[in-house]
């Protein structure tokens, strides 16, 4: 009953996000993080490539990435 | 060859997540075609990689990529010094990504196909990628599925004969957020669980005991490993666009897996352009991460534990790069169908030193009993010269 509550709550907090938050950063705000210099990588292979020098000489692994292009420039 | 069992199965599944990090909801990537071209050298190996990327957009909401990578490796790092023979060995990966945009999300699928003559490696991926929140939200999901097929080479590096050992599945789950807060200031959050199993240990690598029969005190044996092994990775990160024109990047990422290691990573990076014509980028890495829980340098017998582990990846070390870019624009008005084109070198030296990982190449002198040999470290460097067109 409570795992019901909590979730029916939660779907009331996103669905609520998605109708009332407004972007606080306009569109047109956005030239500087459309700037190629804040992209989190810029070459793909160069970024894969050095991932692959650390991934096999270390024991860590995985979440190396930025996600998405995300910057909602275009 | 030897460090690199294990090693590409893994970079398959990074090489898979690298397409979902890079793909951006809301409009495709411009078509580009890269060639690139790498070398590392450290630790006696020498690795050379070679590679060409070509992209392309069909229509404005259906894009290919294809990557064709070639990697040779030689030399002798410090396992084949106690073992092995003469490393000699050449990888080649292939890559197919289609995208499919529609509306705000962006859905992503890939193959990468990594074969060796003494490993196999299959990956399939899928990922989709949202932006929501007046598009200053971006959220992606990411699976990917490894299927390795594991061997050795019991022959020469000239003429192999390969036995294979097992077989190996990876499943990689990924969940991302990207989030713009306020106009010069933009952050985001990676959560990466990877489980493996099957066969999972390096069948180049020993373990070393203590045996008083033997002339040098100690005798080699296989390494035991776990057959199955999972992981969680979270890496937060924060890019700054600074008062006057550059980019100031910070990251963390906190590891942790079932073997009982637990990873942690610092990064920082300065990106300053200069009008639109050079970009400059310097970068500091620091790593560390403890020992796993069936590790050990040397054994006090054999079989001591069920599980015994003797790789290098698997000790507790720490490590720092220093790293350095230079990106240079040219063809600022295009040429024929060439919108523009940059030309990029990276380097970087990296500083690895091991804190349990003791150094073989004194195996055997009368004044280093085993296990009192000074601790193995050792500098590399990673060169990276790549041409990027785009069109």
């Amino acid at each position: 009953m409570r795992a019901r509550s909590v979730s029916i709550l939660m779907a009331m907090l996103v669905l609520s996000a998605c109708g009332g938050i407004q972007p606080w950063v306009k569109p047109y705000e956005r030239d500087r993080l459309a700037d190629p210099i804040m992209a989190w990588d810029r070459d793909a292979i160069s970024g894969a490539y050095l991932d692959h020098i650390r991934e096999s000489r270390e024991g860590s692994r995985g979440a190396t990435g930025g996600a998405g292009g995300g910057c909602g420039c275009n | 060859m030897v460090q690199r069992q294990r090693i590409f199965a893994r970079a398959a599944v990074i090489a898979a997540l690298l397409l979902v990090r890079s793909t951006s909801a809301d409009v495709l990537p411009d078509d580009r075609a890269d060639l690139f071209y790498s070398k590392y050298s450290g630790g006696g190996m020498d690795i050379t990689g070679e590679s060409v990327l070509v992209r392309k957009k069909f229509t404005e909401n259906f894009a290919v990529e294809v990557n064709y990578f070639i990697d040779k490796v030689s030399g002798a790092s410090i396992d084949v010094l106690s073992q092995a023979s003469v490393i000699k060995d050449e990888r080649k990966q292939k890559t197919g990504t289609v995208e499919y945009l529609h509306d705000k999300t962006t859905y992503t699928a890939s193959y990468i196909s990594s074969v060796e003559r003494d490993y196999i490696s299959n990956t399939a991926s899928f990922s989709l990628s949202q932006d929501m929140f007046g598009d200053l939200t971006t959220v992606t999901l990411g699976y990917a599925k490894t299927n390795d097929k594991v061997g050795e080479n019991d022959g020469t590096a000239f003429v192999p004969i390969i036995d294979w050992l097992g077989h190996a599945q990876t499943s990689s789950y990924s969940a991302g957020a990207s989030q713009i807060l306020t106009k010069n200031l933009i952050a985001g959050v990676n959560l990466n669980v990877i489980a493996d199993s099957g066969y999972l240990a390096n069948p180049y690598r020993s373990i070393r005991y203590v045996d008083s029969q033997s002339a040098k005190g100690y005798s080699l044996a296989s390494q035991v490993y776990p057959d199955t092994h999972t992981s969680t990775a979270v890496q937060v990160q924060a890019k700054y666009y600074l008062p006057y024109r550059a980019a100031l990047t910070g990251s963390y990422r906190f590891y942790s897996d079932t073997w009982g290691v637990i990873g942690n990573t610092y990064e920082l990076d300065y990106t300053h352009p200069i009008r639109n014509v050079w970009i400059f980028e310097g970068r500091v890495r620091y790593y560390k991460q403890n020992q796993a829980n069936f590790y050990s340098d040397l054994f006090p017998f054999n079989p001591a534990q069920n599980f015994e582990a003797r790789d290098q990846n698997l000790a507790a070390l720490d490590n720092t790069t220093i790293g350095g870019k230079i990106t240079y624009a040219f063809l600022p008005d295009g040429w024929k169908m060439f919108k523009r084109a940059t030309l990029t070198f990276d380097i970087s030296r990296i500083r690895f030193n091991y804190l349990d990982f003791r150094n073989i190449k004194y195996y055997g002198l009368p004044e280093y009993q085993p296990g009192t040999e000074p601790l193995y470290q050792f500098n590399a460097t990673v060169g990276q010269l790549f041409m990027s067109v785009f069109f």
